[in-house]
């Protein structure tokens, strides 16, 4: 799991957005963000592999997800949704950022043309 | 009939029949007919046997010792009679625990009946045997029997019983009960008994009884078949007391027959309100039909096309029944209801979970309700459960305000319903639906493509994921008449989602009650009703489901009913896993893992439940655990040629949470 500068892509990102400068210019860790997305239990909803599920994420994809850090945080600390906030006394910022930096770093999905199970799949 | 009653008059001091009939009559307030003779010979009865015995040797003793019979004299015995009447219901089979409060019609079934319609087949948990008929049922639309012990067999078979309430399917429960409290072997037997151990299941069935002759009984289990296989469909009960059981027939100048049964018309919706639907759906510009279990016959399913297709209006599916094919141009989800300016409702388990919405994100466990619909949206309902609604379990759900509410089958109501449709479109309106169900084919397509977008995220991941599952499987089985008989846990719905389902039979639903441990013994009922159709039956198992009785895994080897089971292992109870997460994270704590992946308390692992071994060791061929996703198709493989010889199989996967 390769470590990398959530700056960069917070930036690229929010430039893009025409954001204002990201709040946080700490380096993250994936591979801390993977330790602490397990061990919070984010994956328990949104799968090891941020690919979400139907039930419990209303099937929605957080891997390399496109929210902007600063969105992103905001998300967490103060969803009113189905998912409960984690709030810094659960989950402090520094988790949050590194849990960024481990969805950034995933793969992008196989596209389906290449999976020839899922081309044949409920043909019509 | 070949019943043949004995022309011999009982010489017995005590005619139990007759005491048990005096002794009902009389508690019920009716005139009571017990002769002073009778009474008073009962009484001398009760005062030979000892007032106490030794407990522990007692208990032993009824626990391993050859129960001792009643007095015999010659005569058919009541339970041969039972049989009789049993048999001229085409009852394939009984699935079931044995038990002694119900050996006089054990004996006579196996022995007087041959074994055959109804063949008894070994269960190890009466939960399992009723969720047997369930799945049966499902399978096959005919209704099978189970016998329980009262009332410890009772108390297991429950949380089944209310499932297949729930989920609205036919099953008939024979619970043995001794009520002579006089004649009944004291100690176990007698812990056993109960003065009506249908209570225990009264809040959950259609309809129970007593039976205090073997006349009442022929009558009501006819009436009780009738009941339960009448729209809505339900499970019934009868206590089946052990004296009627063993004692022989006395004519007493009564001729015994058996009523014949005949099959009753499911009850319809009104016609006024039929065509008032008609007229609204008619003029809808968004109308939306859900569905949840309107197709009991493949006809529903042929229905429902046609009446889609009339109107060319949006079917979403709930899936408690295959109702519509997902392959169809007008198959699509939920979030349609949101536009909608008029929805049909058929058969919903919740309505008002359909047009409102409930976020589990209240502090102090009050969650918040917001409506899914447009204001001024008119609903329309055919429901037939509006018509056996009980008042303590809570299968009724939240009251929903409905315009035009047709407490009625919907299957049977369909055939109406499209003929006054067809009687309202005018020509102009047919253009117009022309238009919106072109729309709806494009949009049906695009959904198809994005359910294939999503299912390949995560594909190569380890643990598996469970649309990686889905779509490996159905490789395996797709050029095979197969049978879905059960997604137990959480699999995404993917199944259902990338699968192509058009019979009936392919898809049977889920548990009705939500009461886990439903799949592996339904599962296991449908295997085997679609072996007597030679369908290919699968199921997704999950581990949690698995674990409640896991014995039934023997039953389905030891009666060689072939089913491919491959497990959904997520090592946990999933959804406790969100419950405990939610409410840590609402109190600012963090969830105590312990030493596992899940809250304490949620996870089953350390040490991991290796199932593969478990279904080896009763009987199954079995592989795993599949890790990696690359060697599940290989497995599965297998797998599939095992079941096709015969035998069920299971493939352990370790997969992904949901």
């Amino acid at each position: 799991m390769r470590s990398f500068p959530v700056m960069s892509v917070v930036m690229a990102l929010a430039f893009a957005a025409g954001a204002a400068w990201p709040a946080t210019t700490l380096a993250a860790s994936a591979e801390k963000g993977k330790t602490a997305y397990v061990q919070h239990g984010c994956w328990q909803c949104h799968g090891t592999a941020g690919q979400g599920s139907l039930p419990t994420s209303g099937g929605k994809v957080i891997a390399r997800t496109p929210l902007p850090l600063d969105a992103f945080k905001s998300f967490v600390r103060t969803t009113n949704g189905a998912m409960p906030p984690y709030r810094q006394a659960v989950l402090v910022d520094e988790e949050l950022d590194d849990i960024y930096a481990f969805l950034q770093s995933l793969p992008p999905p196989k596209a389906v043309s290449d999976i020839p199970l899922l081309n044949g799949m409920r043909s019509q | 009939m070949p019943l043949k009653n004995s022309s011999k008059t009982s010489t017995s001091k005590l005619d139990r029949r007759r005491f048990l009939a005096a002794a009902v009559a009389g508690a019920t307030g009716a005139a009571g007919a017990v002769k002073p003779g009778q009474a008073a010979t009962a009484h001398d009865a009760q005062e030979r046997r000892p007032s106490a015995l030794p407990p522990n040797a007692h208990v032993a003793a009824a626990e391993t010792g050859t129960p001792q019979m009643p007095a015999r004299d010659t005569g058919t015995p009541g339970s041969d009679f039972m049989v009789d009447v049993i048999k001229t219901l085409d009852i394939k089979y009984l699935p079931a625990n044995p038990a002694s409060s119900y050996r006089g019609i054990h004996e006579s079934l196996i022995n007087y009946g041959k074994n055959t319609m109804p063949e008894f087949l070994t269960c190890t948990h009466e939960e399992s045997g009723v969720a047997m008929c369930h799945g049966y049922f499902k399978a096959t639309g005919k209704p099978i029997m189970t016998l329980v012990h009262g009332t410890v067999g009772l108390q297991h078979a429950t949380m089944a019983v209310y499932n297949a309430w729930c989920d609205r399917v036919p099953v008939l429960i024979l619970g043995g009960n001794d009520l002579d409290a006089a004649q009944r072997p004291p100690g176990v037997p007698t812990f056993h008994s109960a003065q009506d151990i249908n209570a225990i299941v009264r809040d959950y069935t259609k309809w129970d009884d007593n039976p205090v002759s073997p006349q009442h009984f022929a009558q009501s289990f006819v009436r009780m078949y009738k009941i339960a296989t009448t729209p809505p469909y339900g499970p019934v009960m009868m206590a089946l007391d052990g004296g009627l059981q063993t004692e022989p027939i006395r004519e007493d100048g009564e001729k015994l027959y058996i009523p014949k049964f005949y099959t009753a018309a499911p009850p319809q919706g009104d016609a006024a309100a039929v065509k008032e639907a008609a007229r609204l759906l008619v003029n809808a510009e968004r109308p939306v039909i859900v569905v949840d279990r309107v197709a009991r016959t493949p006809n529903g399913v042929r229905f429902l096309v046609e009446f889609a297709e009339l109107l060319q209006a949006p079917v979403v599916d709930q899936g408690n029944r295959m109702n519509f094919p997902n392959t169809h141009y007008l198959a699509r989800p939920a979030t349609v209801i949101n536009n909608a300016d008029v929805i049909i409702g058929m058969e919903l388990s919740d309505y008002w979970n359909t047009v409102n919405g409930f976020v589990d994100n209240g502090y102090e466990g009050r969650g918040q309700s917001i409506t899914k619909i447009k204001p001024g949206t008119k609903l329309i309902s055919i429901s037939s459960v509006d018509l056996i609604t009980k008042s303590n379990y809570q299968d009724f759900q939240r009251f929903q305000s409905i315009d035009v509410s047709m407490p009625g089958d919907a299957e049977a109501t369909l055939p109406s319903l499209i003929e006054a449709v067809k009687l309202a479109i005018s020509n102009d309106r047919k253009d117009i639906m022309a238009k919106r169900g072109e729309a709806i084919r494009q949009a049906h397509a695009k959904g198809v493509d994005n359910v294939k977008e999503a299912a390949a995220v995560a594909w190569d991941a380890s643990p598996i994921s469970t649309a990686r599952l889905v779509s490996e499987l159905y490789a395996q089985i797709k050029d095979l008449d197969w049978s879905l008989v059960s997604t137990s846990g959480n699999t995404s719905s993917w199944a259902n989602r990338l699968w192509p389902i058009e019979k009936h039979h392919q898809w049977l639903g889920w548990s009705g009650g939500y009461g886990v441990g439903y799949g592996a013994p339904a599962s296991v009922g449908a295997a085997l009703g679609n072996r007597d159709a030679s369908r290919f039956s699968v199921s997704i198992q999950s581990d949690g489901d698995l674990m409640y009785a896991p014995g039934v895994l023997w039953t389905a080897a030891r009666h060689k009913i072939p089913l491919l089971a491959v497990m959904h292992n997520n090592r946990g109870y999933h959804q406790e896993v969100m419950h405990v997460q939610r409410l840590s994270n609402f109190r600012n704590r963090v969830a105590n893992l312990g030493n596992d992946s899940g809250p304490v308390g949620t996870s089953i692992m350390n040490p991991d439940i290796q199932y593969h071994q478990l279904a080896q060791s009763m009987g199954w061929w079995a592989k795993g655990p599949i890790v990696d996703p690359v060697d599940l198709e290989p497995a599965i493989k297998e797998a599939v040629a095992a079941v096709k010889s015969g035998q069920p199989a299971l493939v352990n996967v370790l997969t992904q949470p949901r």
